[in-house]
């Protein structure tokens, strides 16, 4: 492995808060679901980074898992925008409220 | 220069910069398709890893399920055209400051820990990894427990979508 394994770390916690800047920021909750996604695939990046460099494949198992839980993730959630489209008319997560206190 | 040195820069550019534009487009539409292209630099980064299953399923599973997903519902939805970035600016300022902040932390202690001291495995032993076989024979040997829950979660997904997106008839 010729290239330091700080640079692959750096680029996924890069990716990992720019996620966390997106959720924080935008209001459009299909953008905050990407964002979401954006956040688990950084932590991928790190999970296969250590893989590789250990020679060991059980962080690209955890990958394939995770990748399960975002596609359920991904289904159940798109599912629940549709129905609160279809409830509210608006994507706005400031106008979906109530659940709050 | 290392060829893989390259291969990082180049696909590391393409996933850093498609994330930023990802989360500032005010088109959701385009926001998806910058994601995409960010999947794809991620997958170009596996292969330069020596993680080949992960990067194709990366390309068919998150490119080609999930994201079609994204693009059908916010085609579907259309919303009409409202503020989507919050409108408190202060809160705004404070997400960016934090996300600083925790990304300096990260550098910080990253090249504090120096992780690459510890392991370095030969790179036939990382080939070895990556390869299907290896994750196949693990999956099937040690970790058959987690993929059977992991059918059930997909299965229980898959009738809670269906559940909470069909129509209600009173």
């Amino acid at each position: 492995m010729n290239i330091p394994i700080e640079y692959y770390l750096i680029l996924s916690g890069f990716m990992f808060l720019v996620g966390v800047a997106g959720v924080l920021t935008r209001r459009n909750a299909i953008i905050v679901f990407m964002s979401i996604e954006l956040m688990l695939n950084s932590a991928n990046l790190t999970l296969v980074t250590f893989s590789s460099y250990m020679g060991n494949s059980t962080g690209q198992l955890f990958v394939f898992f995770v990748m399960t839980v975002a596609a359920a993730e991904a289904a159940v959630g798109l599912a629940i925008i549709l129905a609160m489209f279809r409830n509210k008319l608006t994507l706005n997560i400031d106008d979906i409220n109530i659940l709050k206190w | 220069m290392s060829l893989q040195l390259i291969l990082f820069v180049l696909f590391g550019t393409i996933a850093a910069v498609s994330s930023v534009l990802m989360i500032t487009r005010a088109n959701a539409l385009i926001s998806a398709l910058f994601l995409i292209l960010n999947f794809a630099g991620l997958s170009g980064l596996y292969l330069t890893l020596n993680a080949q299953f992960i990067a194709v399923t990366q390309v068919i599973v998150y490119a080609g399920a999930i994201m079609v997903l994204f693009l059908f519902v916010i085609m579907l939805l259309k919303p009409e055209h409202e503020k989507y970035f919050s409108h408190q600016p202060k809160l705004k300022i404070f997400a960016f400051f934090i996300a600083f902040i925790v990304f300096i932390q990260l550098v910080f202690m990253i090249f504090v820990s120096h992780p690459s001291q510890g392991n370095n495995a030969s790179v036939a032993a990382s080939v070895k990894a990556g390869t299907i076989e290896e994750i196949g024979k693990q999956l099937y040997t040690n970790y058959v427990l987690p993929f059977e829950a992991a059918g059930y979660l997909l299965l229980a997904a898959t009738i809670g979508a269906i559940v909470l997106a069909k129509k209600k008839f009173e």
